[in-house]
């Protein structure tokens, strides 16, 4: 093999590169795509995971309040540490399909409205306990009923009826939902004892690892859970993840070896941190955006004209360039991108156009006072200098914006949902129902355009019960269609996850449904 | 009964009240802050139904006068209660927390107290020459720097360029000793750098200002040697406001912490007071505004009581 060719496919095993682009080099170097192919197979394949060893992540997101209980679970750390010990009934692989996690398989009643699930056998917590279909109900209970505090009631609140008897767990909606099976793989949705109802905060679960250290705020230390039922992932023996709040502090950590992995790595430092020797750092497009809300029901954003007139004052690509370096996509002023299933990609983009701003602006026939716009440090990373150029941007329509900074401390229960035009963020879902369900639906709880759009709401309804998908896809982007076109969200960019990673871990993969391989690359990477 | 011993008496009982007070001033402080720990703990995600059941079981919904004698009777009892957001034991969990936050200070105050009064000492010795500019240079632009430049600085000295301390000082029960000083090594450098100048220059005013006395040119004139005349007869006599600047550095390497805590991911109180304050825990963030107000009225009864016995005209009042 020559020199070139050996080295394209140490990059391409590694994840410096795509395969694709290995399979256009190898082309280039005369070799057919059929060879090409099988040699990256064999390649891939002599990275047979490693066991053993200390893996050790570095992460931002964790407070001295945190606790283990996944009802409670919001921030990054949470999430990783829940993801370590516990395992829902079905999770979502990083190709968007159902991952078949404590239910072996599930099927459906053809009107989508009963769900069995069949428990997994042999599955055990880490107190010696089998996992049963009574734990399983127990846990939706908890989570669903009147004292529930969890932040998946939202999600299981549907739910009309549940029942486990022998090895199947029944679920019966009050009306039909297509996506259940996707739904119970939520992050909140871990499975207990019975259902934790002791103590929910114990870290009992049936993951591949048990927690040893618990100090919220500091480090959570875990080691093998031993009996655990799948052997392709929990490849370390050990594995540790340290809260290290403080941007710079953390990538000091990856670059002194400290720790093998790290989240959030500051645009800022992308290009300098890449060239560091024996760190790789990933983009990997994710489905979290970051997005300006107004009020469908205030004035002046009461007015479509107006909130066109907005849409069209905004310069998605600068923001993408300025405020995630590059690290992002566009959006499209509606909540999904390609990384969901069943998108459709003819949806035309809308560009910064400030000569259709300006018209549009004149027809609201808005008096020429300020608007405000609400933002804050916190709303998400560069938000204020996103707000800023956002004020240049419609100035040039003649669109005047004020900016308001707001103090982080509070802005999610005093400004967002609240004031009728603000910074935000949404963490993307993984199907469209979901996200459409939980903050564009009237009845949403999380609507925060205050979006009542009853076409919209029965197209929303109407794709749950169907189960022939490319019947569905067009439902979606008539939905999409609609909210781009009336809905009160302005969505400039999709931010990617940026993560650094030493090269002592082998095993990497993207994952769009959640950062850090969706909380679980030190429970699915290997020390090389 | 013994004079000091009255005095003493009356600074505690005194202090005793001023924490009273301190701890009402913490409660209205955190129920003036907008939002509530109900809101704080669930953020973004909360839902009506959430926030109510979780108000209802964290006993939110009770007056706030209720809540606040309900936890000083407890307090005063030796409870501090758990932690509203994550259930843990408050005691347990501040004793740790202050047992690392006492760690760090103490190595920063073991170097750093007698270090600032040799320096000063020799500032004197040698004033208005090259060693005492020097030593005032040095700790000056020290302690002009922010705390977290000079932690960044380190941190890229001694852990990216030469790998010889780590960046991250987490320590916990099972380090040796020795694992421990070498992890808290750069913070406590930081904080010596912070705190030097303070004392050092104040040792040498209070000693520079004794220097001008009659008994002191009558040592010079005995023929005693000037770093004699300076640690024999000139600093006992200028101990009281010497006292008195260590105990504020000290009260601050214990108190005034965070932002070294945060920049060498260091378990201490500063940070762990400051989560708690953003979710509004209130019973944690009393429990902790007391240790801090305690050790701030300890530290200056303290440096009161060495004061006075420092010196004969207050040790023995007619």
């Amino acid at each position: 093999m020559n020199d070139e060719l050996k080295y394209l496919l140490e990059r391409t095993v590694a994840g410096r590169q795509s395969r694709r682009a290995f399979l256009g080099r190898a082309g280039a170097l005369g070799m057919s795509a059929a060879m090409a192919n099988t040699m990256l197979a064999s390649a891939a394949r002599a990275q047979e995971p490693k066991k053993g060893g200390l893996i050790r992540m570095g992460m931002q997101g964790g407070e001295s309040t945190n606790t283990l209980d996944p009802a409670l679970a919001a921030s990054e750390v949470p999430f990783a540490v829940n993801m370590t010990w516990g395992e829902m009934l079905t999770d979502v692989d990083p190709n968007g399909n159902l991952d078949m996690r404590i239910a072996e398989e599930v099927s459906s009643s053809p009107d989508a409205k009963t769900w069995k699930f069949k428990i997994r056998q042999g599955v055990e917590f880490h107190n010696g306990k089998t996992v049963t279909a009574e734990d399983v109900l127990a846990t939706m209970q908890r989570h669903s009923d009147e004292n529930s505090q969890s932040g998946a009631l939202g999600i299981v609140q549907g739910i009309e009826s549940m029942s486990a008897e022998g090895d199947m767990f029944t679920v019966t909606l009050a009306s039909p939902n297509a996506d259940l099976p996707y739904l119970m793989g939520d992050y909140h949705l871990i499975i207990q004892p019975d259902g934790g109802r002791d103590d929910p905060a114990a870290g009992i679960g049936a993951g591949p690892y048990k927690v040893v250290v618990n100090e919220p705020g500091v480090r959570h230390g875990f080691e093998k859970h031993v009996n655990y039922w799948d052997d392709r992932i929990g490849h370390a023996d050990q594995t540790e993840i340290l809260v290290i709040n403080d941007t710079t502090a953390r990538v000091a950590a990856l670059q002194a070896g400290q720790v093998h992995m790290i989240n959030r790595v500051d645009p800022k430092v992308y290009g300098l941190l890449k060239k560091a020797p024996g760190i790789l750092v990933h983009a990997t497009p994710g489905r979290g955006h970051y997005v300006f809300i107004m009020h469908c029901t205030a004035a002046p954003f009461d007015n479509n004209d107006l909130r066109m007139a907005l849409k069209l004052a905004i310069n998605r690509h600068e923001m993408v360039d300025k405020v995630l370096g590059g690290l992002g996509s566009v959006g499209n002023d509606f909540p999904i991108n390609s990384a969901y299933p069943l998108f459709d990609n003819t949806i035309p983009q809308r560009e910064y156009d400030p000569e259709q701003a300006a018209f549009y602006y004149k027809k609201s026939g808005h008096d020429g006072s300020p608007i405000i716009l609400r933002t804050a440090s916190g709303a998400f990373p560069g938000a204020v200098e996103a707000a800023q150029l956002y004020q240049q941007s419609a100035a040039a329509a003649g669109i005047p914006l004020e900016i308001k900074r707001e103090p982080d401390d509070g802005y999610w229960s005093d400004v967002w949902n609240v004031q009728p035009f603000c910074a935000s963020y949404w963490g993307g879902r993984p199907v469209q129902d979901q996200m459409y369900s939980t903050a564009y639906l009237s009845s949403a709880e999380w609507n925060d355009t205050k979006f009542y759009n009853d076409k919209f709401d029965s197209l929303l309804i109407a794709a749950r019960a169907e189960l022939d998908n490319e019947k569905r896809k067009g439902m979606y982007s008539e939905m999409a269609h609609i909210l781009r076109d009336e809905g009160g969200l302005i969505c400039p960019m999709f931010n990617d996850f940026v993560e650094g990673v030493s090269d002592a871990i082998a095993g990497w993969t993207s994952d769009p449904n959640g950062e850090l391989m969706n909380g679980r690359a030190h429970v699915k990477c290997w020390l090389a | 009964m013994h004079p000091i011993i009255k005095l003493l008496a009356q600074r505690l009982s005194l202090g005793l009240l001023l924490l009273l007070a301190a701890s009402a001033l913490i409660f209205i402080g955190v129920e003036l802050l907008p939002g509530d720990v109900a809101q704080s703990i669930l953020g973004q995600s909360a839902t009506e139904t959430a926030l109510r059941n979780l108000r209802e079981e964290l006993g939110l919904n009770e007056p706030a006068l209720t809540r606040y004698f309900n936890w000083l009777f407890a307090a005063i009892q030796g409870d501090l209660g758990t932690a509203l957001t994550n259930g843990q034991s408050i005691s347990k969990a501040v004793g740790e927390r202050l047992g690392n936050t006492l760690f760090l200070a103490f190595w920063a105050a073991i170097i750093s107290v007698p270090l600032a009064i040799i320096l000063g000492l020799i500032a004197v010795r040698y004033r208005n020459r090259w060693p005492d500019k020097l030593i005032s240079a040095v700790t000056l632009s020290t302690i002009s720097l922010p705390e977290f430049v000079a932690g960044y600085l380190l941190m890229y000295l001694f852990t990216v360029q030469f790998r010889i301390f780590s960046p991250i000082s987490t320590i916990y029960s099972g380090m040796s000793l020795g694992e421990k000083l070498s992890a808290i090594a750069l913070p406590v450098m930081v904080l010596v750098l912070v705190v030097l100048a303070h004392m050092m220059r104040m040792t040498r005013a209070a000693i520079l200002n004794v220097m001008q006395s009659a008994y002191v040119e009558t040592a010079e004139l005995k023929g005693l040697r000037p770093f004699v005349i300076i640690a024999r007869h000139a600093f006992p006599n200028a101990i009281a406001p010497v006292v008195n600047v260590v105990m504020l550095n000290l009260a601050y390497l214990v108190v005034g912490v965070v932002v070294v805590e945060v920049v060498f991911v260091y378990p201490g109180m500063g940070q762990y007071l400051v989560d708690h304050v953003t979710k509004r825990d209130l019973p944690v963030v009393q429990a902790c505004g007391l240790i801090f107000a305690a050790v701030y009225i300890g530290l200056n009864i303290m440096a009161d009581v060495i004061s006075i016995l420092a010196n004969p005209r207050l040790r023995h009042p007619k």
